[in-house]
């Protein structure tokens, strides 16, 4: 076991560590109601849209937590009201249109960036740098995670209401856009927190990988998230892990971590007889 | 039936600045049964959208009784997510939103009536299982149990019974018989005049961007015209009804 427990004697694999346990415990379950929602390509948008905010707030301070963290989520917020906007005001249908989102921001946040940077910052914000975290850092995205936690226990009953039936709860009167937009902002916080630890590339992976493993699984609402959150956190220690072990760099690592148990997953559920649920009586 | 339900004065309703159906003046008199009938296109959905307050009224005046302002709307196309994992038990507590908002824990007060609820649309024995495997018709039942969780004094029904079978449609028209019973007020849209003739004693047609309410017996005979075979007793209803 002392493959285990050996790299976390290092103070930077305990911060990485903490990093992954808050992310796992604020973005996974996020995840999972945007895969239910059909919101995984918006998930992708808002975290490329982040990137240039952060770049702004880069050219203004430099290399300052604050300044980025307000560009992100600001950016991000834009982007995730815009997309929904134009979706419904032009001809394409939405997933064009976040696809166009996300390439030009990606664009202009990467030529932002380079015009007053080393590589090494480049580097910083496309794949996050978890095994660096100041203390700072590791306090913002702990309270991400506090914060999505505690919101997404108030806005958990509207939510599933309004993506369950979103035209029952306006009529009955529910605070269904309220539950959207407090939804939207929550994914925003967690995708910046992800920004942070895993760069802008790689930070809705530990949202979305971990959600469609669960989805695979379980067809209870909460069992999916709670499985979200234990492959969110097999996934990203298994990662850090590999990134130790193996010396490689740790955002990757951990995406690429989660994704093979994604992967596992699926083949182990594929390879089932293809499951039916228990047809009780046909009382049609 | 003295007290009405609901009064327009005047009213005219459609959506996107046009007018659909202009000038209707009329008063529903508490616990009748309604049928809301006419060709498709007619309007009959957008006037229902428009006493349901999912649309603004385009002019006149519309008074609901006090206890009608709980009302129950069942829109014709269900917006229900069915692959949404909840399980029916849960979809039909939904009903209760009124009742529990955001926080409050589902009573015990509450956990029966949505017993009730499934035992009455014949949902008991698959109330733990997702809605993603119901029928269709097993879906409509859900939402009319889901209705009766809202407990509304006025139900406003769009097509319920458009795509069901024939013992699911009558399970649904001894819900709304029972309603009647209770003393609620309940609108349906419905194309099956025989059903409107034996069930609904008031007919709300809408009919080239005019509505009206008629009692159903001067609208529909007991004995078919020789002609075509149709109930209806004006030549608007029968070329509006010709499906």
């Amino acid at each position: 076991m002392n493959w285990l427990i050996q790299p976390f004697e290092f103070e930077f694999m305990r911060g990485a560590l903490a990093a992954c346990v808050a992310l796992s415990l604020g973005a996974a379950p996020i995840g999972v109601f945007m895969l239910l929602r059909r919101m995984s390509l918006m998930g992708d948008a808002i975290s490329h849209a982040i990137l240039p905010g952060a770049a702004i707030g880069y050219l203004v301070a430099g290399m300052s937590l604050g300044a980025m963290t307000l560009g992100g989520i600001a950016a991000g917020v834009t982007v995730a009201l815009a997309a929904g906007a134009v979706a419904r005001r032009s001809a394409l249908r939405e997933d064009a249109s976040l696809a166009a989102f996300y390439l030009i921001s990606l664009a202009i946040g990467v030529l932002l960036v380079s015009l007053r940077s080393r590589n090494v910052d480049l580097l910083h914000v496309l794949f996050g740098s978890v095994l660096s975290l100041d203390p700072d850092t590791l306090l913002l995205i702990g309270g991400i995670a506090t914060v999505s936690l505690f919101g997404l226990a108030v806005l958990y009953r509207p939510l599933v209401i309004e993506c369950a039936d979103p035209a029952f709860l306006r009529q009955a009167g529910g605070p269904g856009s309220l539950a959207h937009m407090g939804f939207l902002l929550l994914a925003v916080l967690n995708l910046v927190a992800g920004f942070h630890a895993l760069g802008t590339l790689m930070a809705v992976g530990i949202m979305v990988l971990p959600a469609a493993g669960a989805r695979l699984i379980s067809d209870r609402l909460d069992t999916m998230l709670a499985l979200s959150v234990s492959f969110a956190l097999a996934g990203s220690i298994g990662g850090l892990l590999l990134s130790y072990h193996l010396d490689v760099p740790a955002g990757p690592a951990v995406v690429m971590s989660l994704g093979t148990l994604y992967l596992l997953v699926l083949a182990i559920t594929a390879a089932r007889p293809h499951r039916h649920f228990s047809t009780g009586e046909a009382t049609v | 039936m003295s007290a009405s339900a609901l009064t327009l004065t005047d009213v005219s309703a459609g959506y996107g600045g046009h007018i659909t159906v202009a000038d209707v003046s009329l008063a529903v008199p508490a616990g009748a049964r309604v049928a809301v009938i006419g060709a498709n296109g007619a309007g009959k959905s957008t006037l229902l959208r428009t006493i349901a307050g999912e649309l603004p009224l385009l002019a006149g005046e519309m008074r609901r009784c006090e206890t009608c302002a709980r009302m129950g709307y069942l829109p014709q196309t269900a917006t229900v997510d069915r692959r949404f994992p909840i399980s029916v038990y849960e979809f039909v507590a939904m009903g209760a939103w009124q009742r529990m908002g955001v926080f409050r824990r589902l009573s015990p007060a509450v956990r029966q009536s949505i017993d009730s609820a499934l035992a009455r649309t014949g949902l008991t024995a698959v109330s733990r299982r997702p809605i993603a495997t119901l029928s269709g018709g097993q879906l409509q039942r859900a939402r009319f149990a889901r209705l009766i969780l809202q407990d509304a004094a006025m139900l406003l029904l769009d097509e319920p019974f458009a795509g069901v079978d024939r013992p699911t449609r009558d399970a649904l028209m001894q819900l709304i018989d029972g309603w009647h019973a209770q003393r609620r007020t309940t609108l349906v849209v419905l194309h099956d005049l025989e059903l409107v003739r034996q069930r609904f004693e008031l007919c709300l047609t809408v009919d080239d961007g005019h509505a009206q309410l008629t009692p159903t017996a001067e609208l529909l005979t007991v004995r078919p015209t020789p002609a075509d075979g149709s109930i209806a007793r004006h030549d608007f209803l029968r070329n509006a009804l010709r499906a």
